[in-house]
C-alpha cells in the first residue's frame, strides 16, 4: 500500500489484555494453578462445576489485582461485584465464567507511553477487573475418542486489563504492551509468558480518515501469542480496512483469528452470532469490600515499578537514559545492577558491566539472572581489584570468565593464576628497557616523530609482562625512555 | 406404640438410657418405608445397607458413652443434598445417574454428629415446585389423604415425617418449600436466616434465595435439628459469621409480654375460610398465654411473586447451564455436533416446569429486559426486605398463614402454573427479605388435611421463633396427630 494512501487514515486500537496470575491456588478454590500436570489432576468439586459446590474468592487474587491497579495508576473500588458471564461451552463447567462486569475493582487508570511518531502519551486504561480462566479442549484425531476436556487451567486466575482506544499506531500498541508487561512482571503476579497464554492480548483495530470524530468499525483480533505477532496483526488489519473502504465496501464488526504463518487475519464469527451474556451479580459471592487500610498494606508490598526506577538511576547514578532503560527492562536485572553499585562506587563501571559481560554471558548460557553463577559480590571483587590497579580492566574481563566457570572470589583466581598486575618500577624499566634494546629500528622512528608507534611498544611490552605490567606505568616508562 | 412412632427427641433419650438401639430404630424406619412408600412415594433412593451399618457403628459409639447429639437417629434428606456415593438426582432426570463424589457441609456435621441417613427423598425437580408434582420420580401423595398433593418442593421431606418414616428430615426453602409442605402434612417446618445454614453441596435452585431446614414432628425436635446444620462455612461465602446460639435452652421461656403482628395484607380475599379460622384460632391462643398480637403493614406484599418469579427463575437459569450432558449426569447425543448434544440433553433431561423457569429467567436476564425485570426486581425486593425490618421495630414476630388453601387434589393446578405460583404468595417473602420462618400444625380442614400457620422472625432470631412455636404447641394436639396409610 502507498504511503500516501495510509497516510489519509488514522489507525484507533484498543487492547485487552488477559494477565494470568502466579498464584499458588485458584482463584475461587484450593486447587494447584500448576501449570503442565496431567489432565484434570488439580480439580475439586469447586473447579469442576459439581452440582452443589460453591466459589470463596482467593485473597491473594484480590492483593495482585490491587496491585495492578496502584501500579497502572487505577482507583481502587471500595466495594466490586462478581458477575456471571453466561454462555455454554464444553471448556466452561458451569456453563457461566465468573468475572466482575458492573463495579470491577480498578478503574480509570492510564500509563505513559513514549514512541517515535507521537512522542509522549498517555494511554488510558478504563478498567481491571478479576476473572476465572476456562479449561482446554483437546481434539483427538482417534476415531470415537472425539474431543477431551482438561479442566486444570479452569478457575485459574486472570486479570482483564481494558485499555481505552488510545494507541494510533501498533508501535505504540507494542510500547503500551511491553509497559505493561514489565508492570506485571515487576511486581510478580504474572510470568508473562506470551507463548504459553500467560499475558494474552485481544487487540480491537479500526481506522478513520483524519478528521473524522466517529470511529471506524472495528475488528477484534485474537489469537496473538508474541509482540512481534501483535505488531504485524494490526499492521495487516489497517491494510486491509483501508482497502476495504477505499473499494467501497464496508468494515464488518466481528472477530478476526491472526494466523502467524500466513501474518493475516481471517474471520472467525461475524456479529450476528455475538452472544448475549446475561450477566448478572453472582449470587453465590458477596460484595468484595476493600478498606482503605488494605490498599496502604498492599502498597507497602509493591517493589519499586521500572518508570520510578529507570528515572532515579538517571538522577542518582547519573546513568543516560538509554543505559537507565535497558538496566530496568527487568526487574531481577535492574537489582543485580543496584546491588553491584552498593558494593563498588563506580556505577558506570557497573552498568557497564552488567550491560556487557553479564548480559553477554547470560545470552551465551541462556540462564536467567536468578540462576547466575556470578553474584554481585563476586563481580565487584573484579572491579575492586581493577580500581585498586592489582590487575588491569584486560586482565578483569579474563578473571570474569574463569569466575563464572568456578564461581571462585577475584581474589583467588588472581591468586590462583598469578595474574597480579606488576607495578614495581624496577620491573617494568627492566622489561621497558629490553623491548626497546630489541626494537632499535622502531626505537629510532619513534624518536624522529613517528608518535603512532607507541602502542606498539605498549603491546610489546604488555605481552613481555603476559598482560601483568601496569598498562600506565608502562606508558610513562616508555615515553621517559624513548625521549632521553 | 411402634418404634417409629417416637419423636426424635425421645429416641435420643432412649438410645441414651440403652432402652432401644439404633438398629432397631433403623430396622424400624425402613421397615416403615417398605410398608407405606408404595403410597406414598416419599423416597427417591433407600439407603439400606449404608443406614444399617451406620446404626451398627451408633450402637458401638453409643455403648462407649461419648456419643454426638445425633447418633444412632433414622434421618432422611431431599434428593437435592449431595451425598458422597449415594446417587443424588435433585428428582431430574438429567441427573437420573449422578452419584457424587463428595459430602455437602450439612450431610457432613450430621454424619459427624452420628445421624443415620435412611435415604433421599423425592421432590419437585430441582425444587421447582409447589406440590411435589413436578419429579422425575413422580409426585408424593399426602399421607392424610393420597389423592392430595403433599405440598411441595419439600413434599418428601414433609410426608415422611407425617407418616412417620423418619423422626426428622431436611429439606430446602426456596419461596416456602418447607413450611408450605410441612403445613400440608401437618408436621413443623423451619426455614432458617439466609445464611444461617451453609449451602455448600445443595444442589442450587435461586442461590439468594435458598436456605437449608428441618422438618419434624415438634418444635423441640426442628430445634434439635436446626443446632445440628446452623453456622458458619468457609466453604459458602454467603454464610454468615455470627454465633448460634443454643436453640434449646430458652425452648420453654413462653411468651408473655411479646408482641405478635398480624400483616394486614395477609389477611385478604382468597384466604381459604377453614385456613383463616384456625389462625384466627391460633390468635386467640397467644393472646390468653398473654401476648399482645397488633396489626402491621407490610406494604409491598402484593408485589413479593412477581419479584420473586423473576430473581428465581433468573438464578436459576444460570445455576441450571451446568446440566450440559458433557461432565457428569446423562448425555443424549443424537450424533451431529455439540449444539445438538446440548439441545438434545436438555430437552429430554428437564421437565417442563423446570424448561419454563429457565427460559423465564433467561428472558428476564437478556439484555435490554435486564434492567425492567431482573434490576426491578432487586430493587422491589429491598423494599420487601425494609417491610420487615420496619414491622420488626414494633413486633418479635409476625404471624400469617402458610398456604391460602389446604393440600389441593393431585393434578389441580398442573394445567395453570400462575395458579400453583400463587400458593406460595404467603411465604416467599420471607426467602426475598432472608428472614426466619416456622410452620406449625394449627388446625384440620372438614375433610381432615391439616392446616399450618407461620411465625416469621428477625434475621437470625430462630430461637424466638422456637420459642414463640413451642409455647403454642405446649397447648394444643395437632403435631401429636397420626395418619393412617
Amino acid at each position: 500500500m502507498s504511503d500516501t494512501l495510509r497516510d489519509k487514515y488514522e489507525v484507533v486500537i484498543g487492547l485487552e489484555v488477559h494477565v494470568q496470575l502466579t498464584t499458588q491456588t485458584k482463584i475461587f478454590c484450593g486447587c494447584s494453578t500448576e501449570y503442565g500436570s496431567s489432565p484434570n489432576s488439580h480439580t475439586c468439586p469447586v473447579c469442576l462445576g459439581l452440582p452443589g459446590a460453591l466459589p470463596v474468592l482467593n485473597r491473594q487474587v484480590v492483593e495482585n489485582a490491587i496491585k495492578a491497579g496502584l501500579a497502572t495508576n487505577c482507583n481502587i473500588a471500595p466495594r466490586s461485584i462478581f458477575a456471571r458471564k453466561n454462555y455454554f461451552y464444553p471448556d466452561l463447567p458451569k456453563g457461566y465464567q465468573i468475572s466482575q462486569f458492573e463495579l470491577p475493582i480498578c478503574e480509570h487508570g492510564y500509563l505513559d507511553i513514549e514512541t517515535e511518531g507521537r512522542g509522549k502519551q498517555r494511554i488510558g486504561i478504563t478498567r481491571i477487573h478479576m476473572e476465572e480462566d476456562a479449561g482446554k479442549l483437546l481434539h483427538s484425531d482417534e476415531a470415537g475418542v472425539g474431543s477431551l476436556v482438561d479442566l486444570n487451567r479452569a478457575c485459574t486466575p486472570l486479570l482483564e486489563v481494558v485499555s481505552e482506544p488510545d494507541m494510533r499506531s501498533s508501535d505504540e500498541a507494542i510500547a503500551y504492551l511491553k509497559q505493561l508487561h514489565q508492570i506485571v512482571r515487576y511486581l510478580d503476579i504474572c510470568n508473562g509468558n506470551l507463548e504459553e497464554g500467560s499475558f494474552r492480548c485481544d487487540a480491537n483495530v479500526s481506522v478513520r480518515p483524519y478528521g473524522q470524530k466517529e470511529f471506524g468499525t472495528r475488528a477484534e483480533l485474537k489469537n496473538i501469542n508474541s509482540f512481534r505477532f501483535i505488531k504485524e496483526g494490526i499492521e495487516y488489519e489497517v491494510e486491509r480496512q483501508i482497502e476495504l473502504i477505499e473499494d467501497g465496501d464496508k468494515v464488518v464488526q466481528e472477530t478476526r483469528l491472526f494466523d502467524s504463518d500466513s501474518g493475516t487475519t481471517r474471520s472467525m464469527r461475524g456479529k450476528e452470532e455475538a452472544h448475549d451474556y446475561r450477566y448478572f451479580p453472582d449470587p453465590d459471592l458477596v460484595p468484595l469490600v476493600i478498606k482503605d487500610d488494605w490498599i496502604t498494606q498492599v502498597r507497602g508490598t509493591m517493589p519499586e515499578l521500572p518508570q520510578e526506577k529507570m528515572q532515579r538511576f538517571i538522577s542518582d547514578f547519573e546513568l543516560p537514559g538509554s543505559v537507565a532503560e535497558v538496566l530496568t527492562a527487568e526487574r531481577n536485572f535492574a537489582e543485580y545492577f543496584e546491588a553491584c553499585t552498593r558494593l563498588h562506587k563506580d556505577a558506570r563501571t557497573c552498568a557497564n558491566w552488567v550491560m556487557g559481560d553479564i548480559q553477554r554471558m547470560l545470552n551465551e548460557s541462556g540462564i536467567d539472572i536468578e540462576q547466575i553463577p556470578v553474584t554481585p559480590q563476586m563481580l565487584c571483587g573484579i572491579l575492586e581489584r581493577i580500581a585498586d590497579n592489582t590487575i588491569s580492566g584486560k586482565i578483569g574481563k579474563q578473571v570474569f570468565d574463569l569466575m563464572w566457570e568456578s564461581s571462585k572470589s577475584a581474589d583467588a583466581i588472581i591468586e590462583e593464576r598469578g595474574l597480579k598486575q606488576v607495578t614495581d618500577t624496577g620491573a617494568i624499566e627492566a622489561m621497558v628497557d629490553e623491548v626497546i634494546a630489541a626494537n632499535p629500528a622502531q626505537a629510532q622512528e619513534f624518536r624522529e616523530g613517528k608518535d603512532k608507534l607507541q602502542g606498539f611498544f605498549v603491546g610489546q611490552v604488555m605481552k613481555a609482562s603476559r598482560g601483568k605490567a601496569n598498562p600506565a606505568m608502562v606508558n610513562e616508562l616508555l615515553c621517559k625512555k624513548l625521549r632521553s | 406404640m411402634e418404634l417409629t412412632d417416637l419423636t426424635l427427641h425421645e429416641m435420643i433419650r432412649q438410645l441414651r438410657e440403652g432402652e432401644i438401639t439404633s438398629v432397631a430404630l433403623t430396622e424400624a424406619s425402613l421397615a416403615r418405608i417398605d410398608a407405606t412408600d408404595k403410597n406414598l412415594n416419599a423416597f427417591i433412593t433407600i439407603c439400606r445397607d449404608e443406614a444399617i451399618e451406620a446404626a451398627r457403628a451408633a450402637d458401638a459409639r453409643l455403648a462407649q458413652g461419648d456419643a454426638p447429639m445425633l447418633t444412632g437417629v433414622p434421618v432422611a434428606l431431599k434428593d437435592i443434598f449431595i451425598t458422597e456415593g449415594i446417587r443424588t438426582t435433585c428428582a431430574s432426570k438429567i441427573l437420573a445417574s449422578f452419584i457424587p463424589p463428595y459430602d455437602g457441609t450439612a450431610v457432613r456435621k450430621l454424619k459427624e454428629l452420628g445421624a443415620v441417613i435412611v435415604g433421599k427423598l423425592n421432590m419437585d425437580e430441582f425444587a421447582m415446585g409447589s406440590s411435589n408434582e413436578n419429579s422425575a420420580h413422580g409426585p408424593v401423595r399426602n399421607p392424610w389423604n393420597v389423592d392430595r398433593v403433599p405440598g411441595g418442593s419439600s413434599g418428601g421431606s414433609a410426608a415422611c415425617v407425617a407418616a412417620r418414616q423418619v423422626p426428622a428430615s431436611l429439606g430446602t426453602d426456596t419461596g416456602g418449600s418447607i413450611r408450605q409442605p410441612a403445613s400440608h402434612c401437618g408436621v413443623v417446618g423451619l426455614k432458617p436466616t439466609y445464611g444461617r445454614v451453609s449451602r455448600y453441596g445443595v444442589v442450587a435452585f435461586a442461590s439468594s434465595l435458598d436456605q437449608v431446614g428441618p422438618l419434624a414432628r415438634n418444635v423441640r425436635d426442628c430445634g434439635i435439628m436446626l443446632q445440628a446444620v446452623a453456622g458458619y462455612d468457609p466453604a459458602d461465602s454467603t454464610s454468615v459469621d455470627t454465633p448460634v446460639p443454643d436453640y434449646l435452652a430458652g425452648l420453654e421461656g413462653g411468651v408473655k409480654g411479646m408482641k405478635i403482628g398480624l400483616p394486614q395484607e395477609y389477611f385478604v380475599s382468597g384466604l381459604d375460610p377453614e385456613v383463616k379460622h384456625a389462625v384466627d384460632q391460633v390468635v386467640e391462643v397467644y393472646r390468653s398465654m398473654g401476648a399482645e398480637v397488633v396489626e402491621v403493614s407490610l406494604p409491598h406484599t402484593r408485589y413479593a411473586v412477581s419479584c420473586y418469579y423473576l430473581i428465581a427463575t433468573a438464578e436459576a437459569s444460570s445455576n441450571l447451564a451446568r446440566y450440559d450432558g458433557v461432565r457428569f449426569g446423562e448425555r443424549v447425543d443424537p450424533g451431529k455436533g455439540l449444539k445438538d448434544m446440548y439441545t438434545a440433553t436438555r430437552s429430554q433431561g428437564f421437565g417442563d416446569e423446570v424448561k419454563r423457569r429457565i427460559m423465564l429467567g433467561t428472558y428476564a436476564l437478556s439484555s435490554g429486559y435486564y434492567d425492567a425485570y431482573y434490576l426491578k426486581a432487586q430493587k422491589v425486593r429491598t423494599l420487601i426486605r425494609n417491610d420487615f425490618l420496619a414491622a420488626f421495630e414494633e413486633v418479635d414476630c409476625i404471624l400469617t398463614p402458610v398456604a391460602p388453601t389446604p393440600a389441593f387434589a393431585l393434578g389441580d393446578k398442573t394445567a395453570d402454573p400462575l395458579q400453583m405460583y400463587l400458593s406460595d404468595i404467603f411465604t416467599l417473602s420471607a426467602n426475598l427479605a432472608g428472614i426466619c420462618g416456622m410452620s406449625l400444625p394449627c388446625g384440620r380442614a372438614e375433610d381432615g388435611l391439616p392446616i399450618g400457620f407461620q411465625l416469621l422472625g428477625k434475621p437470625f432470631a430462630e430461637a424466638d421463633l422456637l420459642r414463640t412455636g413451642y409455647a403454642y404447641e405446649q397447648t394444643q394436639e395437632w403435631h401429636t396427630a397420626r395418619p393412617v396409610i
